[in-house]
């Protein structure tokens, strides 16, 4: 019960505590005008490329745009602790770890959520692509996945935030590699087999391949496979975060480096 | 004389000491680096997969001048909030000197910072990829992208300015890296965009230094985008500067300045 109450009330108030993220002057340019954009920027650069038209990049940016939360959001979740030296106290309490940090990753899901649906919502008024309105209620379904996917891998970011002093180190980089290597805007095709092999064991490489049959009108059985396959991936990185959380905090203990910023 | 003289004296010292002070943040240095590289990287296998061979310099310098403005945004939004939060805002813009000359030479070292991506997609698309450095006209090549820096900086000022006023504005610099790079053509042709996204684009002095610059490399007459680059560059420190008295007065009116 009380790990449920850690879960439930913990995460929600950290949610509530990226004080900035309440306000509408720094949400709506962070959240949804910078997704909103980087849809157009890359759309546009499809047309000029000539590799494939405004779906594709509209379907895979729109997706990995829920990185803003579950990456981005999730990390700062961690590193805001150490900011406001909560972080020590916090892991001296014994409250149980899995609970802790999952549910301060469950909002982001809902969050990143959210910027996924505004930038597919951009993308059907403003460029050319126009999912079937029988696709729409799968397609949020393949989002969902990809968000809690890719969630896990911003707590593995977060994590080693417990070991860096900054985590914008590591999730700057992952979220731009994540443009190039998930499929995103570069067909897995056109990449490298060793930096194709990379992209299919990261997170939305196969809910981007998912939503974009879905959004072609093709079923959600058919793609059952690779939402599946989407899954097991988050499930990896949620797996791989909690035994690195547990790692670094011990590792944070013994070198008394949890309050360093 | 002598105050002209301490005047860019000032100038110079602030925009080595920002340089120094940027060079020594290893996530900036690292982004200014790493993101630009990814982005080199990604322009390189979409326009091969497109059948754009003829483009690959062009993605590499491309991706260079973006990383640029990249530099120049987080830079110039980051100036003030790290002089908030380190708490000498007050201070400084309470010293003698006009703050135009404290922030511009910060907004100047950003810009100036993004010499780094530039230098890391050039060499990143030679090393990795085999792309031949072959630039039509070397000098005005350089010349151009110190320029387009110079014009970076003043239009950084011109962003960085509002940051006075508002603590929240470097959300700002969140959501002008895409827009930019989308309105100034720096890797799409403007004659992509809708004619509506014109007139913006000419009135920013990217669009012209990053114009000059792909002259100079491919072939073309970059003087006069060079000349529309400074000329632009002397308006927006002009506006700058009437933006930041306007923003100064206003901020001490309100007693903003020390609040993060």
């Amino acid at each position: 019960m009380n790990a449920f109450r850690v879960f439930t009330i913990g995460g929600l108030m950290s949610y509530r505590a990226l004080f900035n993220w309440q306000s509408p002057t720094y949400y709506i340019p962070t959240m949804l005008a910078h997704p909103l954009f980087q849809i157009l920027f890359f759309a546009y650069l499809g047309r000029f490329s000539g590799v494939r038209d405004d779906t594709f990049f509209v379907v895979g940016n729109a997706v990995q745009v829920c990185a803003m939360a579950a990456v981005y959001g999730v990390a700062m979740t961690i590193g805001g602790e150490r900011w406001t030296q909560t972080l020590a106290p916090l892991l001296a309490t014994p409250a149980s770890r899995l609970a802790l940090f999952l549910g301060r990753a469950v909002p982001h899901i809902v969050g990143g959520f959210v910027v996924s649906a505004f930038g597919f919502t951009m993308g059907r008024l403003l460029l050319d692509f126009h999912p079937p309105a029988s696709s729409i209620l799968p397609l949020a379904l393949v989002v969902l996945v990809s968000t809690a996917s890719c969630t896990g891998f911003g707590l593995v970011i977060g994590a080693i935030g417990l070991r860096l002093r900054d985590v914008f180190t590591f999730s700057n980089p992952a979220y731009f590699l994540m443009l190039l290597l998930c499929g995103v805007n570069v067909p897995l095709s056109a990449l490298p087999d060793w930096l194709a092999a990379i992209g299919r064991c990261l997170p939305l490489t196969h809910g981007i391949a998912a939503a974009r049959a879905v959004a072609r009108g093709v079923p959600l059985a058919d793609v059952a496979g690779l939402l599946w396959t989407e899954a097991g991936i988050g499930a990896c990185y949620f797996a791989s975060a909690y035994v690195l959380l547990r790692v670094f905090e011990a590792e944070g203990r013994r070198r008394a480096s949890l309050e360093l910023v | 004389m002598s105050r002209l003289r301490s005047t860019l004296r000032l100038v110079r010292v602030a925009w080595f000491f920002n340089l120094k002070s940027l060079t020594t943040s290893g996530l900036f240095i690292f982004t200014s680096v790493i993101e630009p590289v990814i982005f080199a990287t990604l322009a390189y296998y979409l326009f091969k997969a497109g059948n754009r061979p003829g483009t690959l310099l062009y993605a590499s310098l491309s991706a260079g001048l973006m990383g640029i403005w990249t530099s120049t945004l987080f830079g110039s939004g980051g100036s003030i909030s790290f002089q908030r939060w380190q708490g000498v805002l007050e201070p400084t813009i309470a010293s003698p000197p006009p703050y135009i000359l404290v922030l511009f030479p910060a907004t100047l070292a950003s810009a100036t910072i993004g010499l780094y991506s530039l230098t890391a997609t050039l060499l990143w698309g030679r090393l990795v990829f085999g792309i031949p450095l072959h630039f039509v006209h070397f000098g005005a090549f350089v010349l151009a992208v110190l320029l387009s820096i110079l014009a970076l900086g003043a239009l950084g000022l011109l962003i960085g300015s509002s940051f006075v006023l508002y603590r929240n504005a470097n959300a700002l610099s969140n959501m002008l890296e895409f827009p930019v790079w989308i309105v100034t053509g720096a890797i799409v042709p403007l004659a992509l965009l809708p004619g509506w996204v014109h007139p913006i684009s000419w009135v920013l002095a990217p669009t012209w230094g990053f114009r000059a610059v792909r002259a100079a490399a491919f072939g073309g007459n970059p003087w006069p985008s060079l000349g529309w680059t400074v000329l632009l560059a002397a308006v927006y420190l002009l506006i700058g500067q009437w933006f930041i008295r306007i923003f100064e007065v206003r901020a001490r009116e309100r007693a903003t300045l020390s609040l993060v």
